[in-house]
């Protein structure tokens, strides 16, 4: 036994590979750390996103062997009806959802005050958040209710014709936007209300000895200090709109005549309704949103990207 | 899920003995059923458990799964995991299933004498391919439901022509109500209007023809059907506001008089009567006749289970299919403590209700032309989302009629 060389040699190599994860320990722990959020991430992320891509070069119902098509589904969405109803739907939530932004704001800077009971007026503008979307979409399908709703109760006081929100073509995509922007804006509001704690007393100290005060204090002062609660919320809410699906499915299920789908629920109809399952179809319409999510989030990325290099 | 082995073993005894001869079956039969509502389940739960108890070698495992669920869940447990014996829906619904080779070919259960006899109506509607892929368990009438007392009140007629039906309706206008209630917003009552109208207007084959895509849309004898149709939009028969209210949320306008009757399935009767309504208050006629040269064809939604083919136990699964389309126990579970609809046996008794009575008299003695399924059930899926969503704008802007036809023939041209 010639234990002496060999004891030497495994103290060296053992030793030199140590040294090489020691070495390399600042590096690799955030990656160790980051492992199962990545794998997750590409498993049911990323791959599900390439599939969906894949999907919709094919025609298939979920059943046979698909079959490729090449463009065939694209060529179809080009000139269905239902789907441009959708992308125009889906433009109309994406401008009027971000009133919810505004709304927020205001509802914030009228609440951030220290009255007696704030704490409960706060509550209560936040409830509809709280609540969950398929039970404002039944609150608001009474309320808009042609014939025993409270809305055509009020108009018929002030004399006006009973009109009939969620049946009329023209109306019904408005109509479900409005009782989307209901838990939109309380949650607005929230994102103000702390964004209005953070905001510097002295600033606003030093803006008042200079003479600011009202409107001018608001533009100048306090709306560039909420830049960071805007941005989230303008995230929170472009996001918001291109996925709006429940209230739709609730109060209309895409009706009448398909004339309040968003892409988002024309997908679902295409790919996973009774009496769907064009499965091609769907990916196709889903890869469409895609790209037009892509285009904010591309945006909020850069936007983000950029902020941290300022910020440093 | 549950296990039944051996829990009821009395029941045997008072059962008829179509099955007697298969005793010596084993292992487990897996159900799967979409069963799901009180009444329909505690059926499903008897059967299983009945025949359970006549084969003490076998063991019955049923899985009830929720109605709307099953019919994505179908998919899934078709192709990966799929049990002895599964619900399904008649008709055209199955095509999907029957092209993907999972539904089991049962022509040899269908070519028996007790089942090729009792059941020879609802063949038809079992029949793909020139072969049968399951046994129906239920069907139901579809027809006007109406308010006999507003009837009465007015001195008005069940009609049996179109201009009846339509004097009829002038007549309930003029008392400030409306001819018929309905909902549109889940699209498919809609499709009832159209399938009687166009039945009537121009028969069971054409409408038939109609819904396998053999015939256009933009055909001027489809044309004729939305004519008539709009004859009675035009008149403002239907209530306001349809496009907004399922069919559930158009029961009260019957129920509180506002409108007069309702073109509806058999299951509309239940809810009526719980609203209030009596035996004298509500009352049933079949669809009147709109062109005389066309033999008279009713809606008849047949509901029924199937085998799947990768099943694992097929012969306990053919003889559990036996039991169920056997005379006694339709009987049973078509009475009205437990489905309250008509049995597909012939041999079969109805239950003493003043509905299923008429229902049964008008399928068995008064519809020459045939038996539809539904229009979602004859015509393919995607093409009756289409059509039906075309329906309802119909009824609501009738103008729009060219538009919507030639976006029907397009699909049309697509879909088949």
């Amino acid at each position: 036994m010639n234990l002496a060389p060999e004891t030497g040699s495994s103290a060296t190599s053992p030793g030199a590979s140590e040294s090489w994860l020691r070495r390399n320990r600042q590096a690799l722990a955030p990656w160790l750390f980051l492992a199962p959020g990545v794998i997750f991430f590409l498993f049911y992320v990323i791959f599900p996103i390439l599939q969906s891509f894949n999907l919709s070069f094919y025609r298939w119902d979920g059943l046979g062997d698909p079959q490729f098509i090449g463009m065939e589904n694209y060529r179809e969405l080009m000139d269905d009806r239902a789907f441009e109803v959708s992308l125009w739907n889906n433009l109309k939530w994406l401008l009027l959802y971000l009133l919810a932004i505004p709304a927020g704001l205001f509802i914030a800077l009228f609440l951030n005050q220290t009255v007696t009971g704030i704490r409960l007026y706060k509550s209560l503008f936040f409830f509809p958040f709280v609540i969950s979307q398929v039970v404002v979409g039944l609150v608001f399908s009474w309320f808009y209710d042609p014939t025993f709703g409270l809305l055509n109760q009020v108009l018929a006081w002030v004399g006006l014709g009973p009109i009939n929100v969620l049946g009329d073509p023209t109306l019904v995509t408005y109509g479900i936007i409005i009782a989307g922007l209901w838990p939109q804006t309380a949650y607005c509001m929230i994102l103000y209300l702390t964004g209005l704690n953070a905001v510097d007393p002295e600033q606003v100290e030093a803006a008042r000895l200079d003479g600011a005060k009202g409107a001018k204090m608001l533009w100048y002062v306090i709306i560039p200090q909420l830049r960071p609660a805007t941005f989230v919320a303008f995230v929170v809410t472009i996001i918001g709109a291109l996925r709006s699906f429940d209230l739709i499915s609730i109060m209309t299920n895409g009706g009448p005549f398909g004339s309040s789908r968003v892409l988002s629920f024309y997908m679902f109809e295409k790919a996973l309704s009774e009496y769907g399952f064009r499965m091609g179809y769907g990916a196709a319409i889903a890869v469409v949103l895609f790209l037009i999510m892509l285009c904010f989030i591309a945006y909020f990325l850069w936007s983000m990207y950029q902020d941290d290099k300022g910020g440093r | 899920m549950k296990t039944l082995k051996g829990t009821v073993a009395g029941l045997a005894l008072s059962l008829g003995l179509a099955t007697a001869a298969q005793a010596e079956l084993s292992g487990t039969l897996k159900i799967f059923s979409d069963m799901s509502n009180p009444a329909p389940r505690a059926v499903m739960e008897q059967m299983a458990e009945e025949f359970d108890a006549m084969h003490p070698d076998l063991s019955v495992e049923l899985t009830v799964i929720d109605r709307e669920a099953y019919k994505t869940q179908i998919r899934n447990f078709l192709s990966a995991n799929p049990p002895d014996v599964a619900n399904w829906y008649a008709a055209n619904r199955m095509r999907p299933y029957v092209s993907a080779g999972l539904f089991e070919d049962i022509s040899d259960l269908w070519a028996e004498p007790e089942i090729a006899d009792a059941l020879a109506s609802t063949k038809g509607a079992m029949t793909l391919d020139g072969k049968q892929w399951g046994v129906p368990y239920t069907y139901y009438q579809w027809g006007v439901y109406y308010r006999e007392d507003i009837y009465n009140e007015l001195g008005l007629e069940e009609p049996k022509d179109w201009e009846t039906f339509k004097s009829n309706c002038q007549k309930i206008l003029d008392s400030g109500r409306k001819c018929f209630t309905i909902g549109t917003k889940f699209l498919w009552t809609a499709g009832g209007w159209f399938d009687y109208l166009n039945m009537r207007t121009n028969g069971y084959d054409f409408h038939m023809a109609l819904t396998n895509g053999e015939v256009a849309w933009t055909d001027d004898r489809v044309k004729q059907t939305f004519a008539n149709w709009r004859e009675l939009i035009d008149m403002g028969a239907f209530i306001d506001n349809h496009q907004s209210y399922s069919w559930q949320e158009a029961l009260p306008f019957m129920v509180k008089g506002e409108a007069a009757a309702y073109l509806m399935g058999n299951f509309a009767v239940a809810p009526l009567r719980e609203a209030g309504l009596g035996n004298d208050q509500l009352d049933f006629y079949q669809f009147p006749s709109i062109n005389p040269d066309v033999e008279l064809a009713e809606d008849a939604p047949t509901d029924t289970f199937h085998i799947p083919s990768g099943a694992q136990n097929k012969e306990a699964a053919r003889a559990f299919l036996r039991f169920v389309v056997s005379a006694d126990n339709q009987t049973k579970i078509n009475g009205g403590a437990a489905l309250g609809q008509l049995p597909v046996n012939s041999g079969s008794s109805v239950d003493d209700d003043e509905m299923l009575n008429q229902g049964f008299e008008m399928l068995s003695s008064n519809s020459p032309g045939g038996i539809a399924q539904f229009f979602d059930r004859d015509a393919p899926a995607e093409m009756a989302s289409v059509a039906m969503e075309g329906f309802q704008e119909f009824m609501v802007f009738p103008d729009n009629l060219d538009d919507i036809l030639n976006r029907l023939e397009k699909a049309r041209a697509r879909v088949y």
